[in-house]
């Protein structure tokens, strides 16, 4: 217990003085909803909304590793280039969820199960 | 506590709770507007982090494109007016457990592994001009597939999204 204890107290002294891993934590936090989203949702677009939480989270690692590790400005270009190839995946998936809800009148994943009709 | 401390534990939780809302809310649309916020935070960490550059492209293109776009889908898909506008969840016990144990054990494995970093010295400058000749130089090739990936992909979502007639 005594060693518990004093993790514990360095975990406090630790956590006012921002750090590279405060943002990791944030970024983990954020990547954990994205997955709930992405399992649990039963509407397409709210699936599409924990894959860009998801996208988010590895950009904020990205961005914070830029900053405090040896990565430099070459975190950020591949963080440039995550958000292009999101706006992408955004566009046609939206546009498939569009067309498979004129075929089947729900996005809901679950209900559309059926390959051709 | 510092002045940086402070900012970045306000966006830390705006970001989480409204992560949260996105994720558990009934209501779809307030999950797309509560998204709003989560990415807006996250341009604020980029701020943080010194990445003026995509903090702004970060609020360009996901705050107003993005979210737009899934709103459009949001308002193209449910009847907004009439009944249903919940999103369900399935399989919520299951898939709390399983993600928050992936949220303890990546939190564990950053705190552990990454919690002695030195700060680095804070610069002043900004990051856009280096990151344009970067982008013109050493990614030059990514750059251009990127914006053939982004013609086709947009060409392909309207050809996708069109009604198709009948021949």
């Amino acid at each position: 217990m005594g060693s518990l204890s004093a993790v514990w107290s360095e975990f406090t002294a630790w956590l006012p003085h921002v750090q590279l891993a405060h943002f990791l934590i944030v970024s983990a936090i954020l990547f954990a909803a994205g997955l709930y989203a992405i399992v649990t949702r039963r509407n397409a677009i709210l699936v599409l909304m924990g894959v860009e939480l998801v996208l988010n989270a590895a950009n904020i690692n990205l961005v914070a590793f830029a900053r405090f590790g040896s990565l430099n400005l070459d975190g950020q270009a591949a963080a440039i280039f995550v958000i292009i190839l999101a706006a992408c995946e955004a566009a046609i998936a939206l546009a498939i969820v569009l067309n498979i809800y004129h075929r089947f009148q729900t996005i809901n994943v679950d209900e559309v199960s059926s390959l051709k009709e | 506590m510092e002045m940086f401390d402070i900012i970045f534990y306000v966006f830390a939780v705006v970001a989480v709770v409204s992560a949260g809302i996105v994720v558990f809310s009934r209501n779809v649309l307030y999950a797309a507007f509560s998204l709003v916020f989560t990415l807006f935070s996250v341009a604020a960490f980029y701020a943080l982090l010194q990445a003026d550059f995509l903090a702004v492209t970060q609020v360009l293109i996901y705050v107003g494109g993005i979210v737009v776009l899934m709103l459009f889908g949001l308002m193209l898909t449910n009847n907004v007016v009439s009944v249903d506008i919940r999103g369900g969840a399935v399989q919520t016990i299951p898939a709390l457990i399983i993600t928050a144990m992936v949220a303890g054990s990546l939190a564990g494995v950053f705190y552990s592994t990454w919690s002695k970093t030195p700060v680095a010295p804070l610069s002043a400058s900004s990051t856009t001009p280096t990151l344009g000749s970067m982008l013109m130089t050493s990614y030059l090739l990514p750059f251009e597939v990127a914006s053939v990936v982004l013609l086709v992909s947009l060409i392909g979502a309207a050809m996708i999204a069109r009604r198709h007639r009948k021949a």
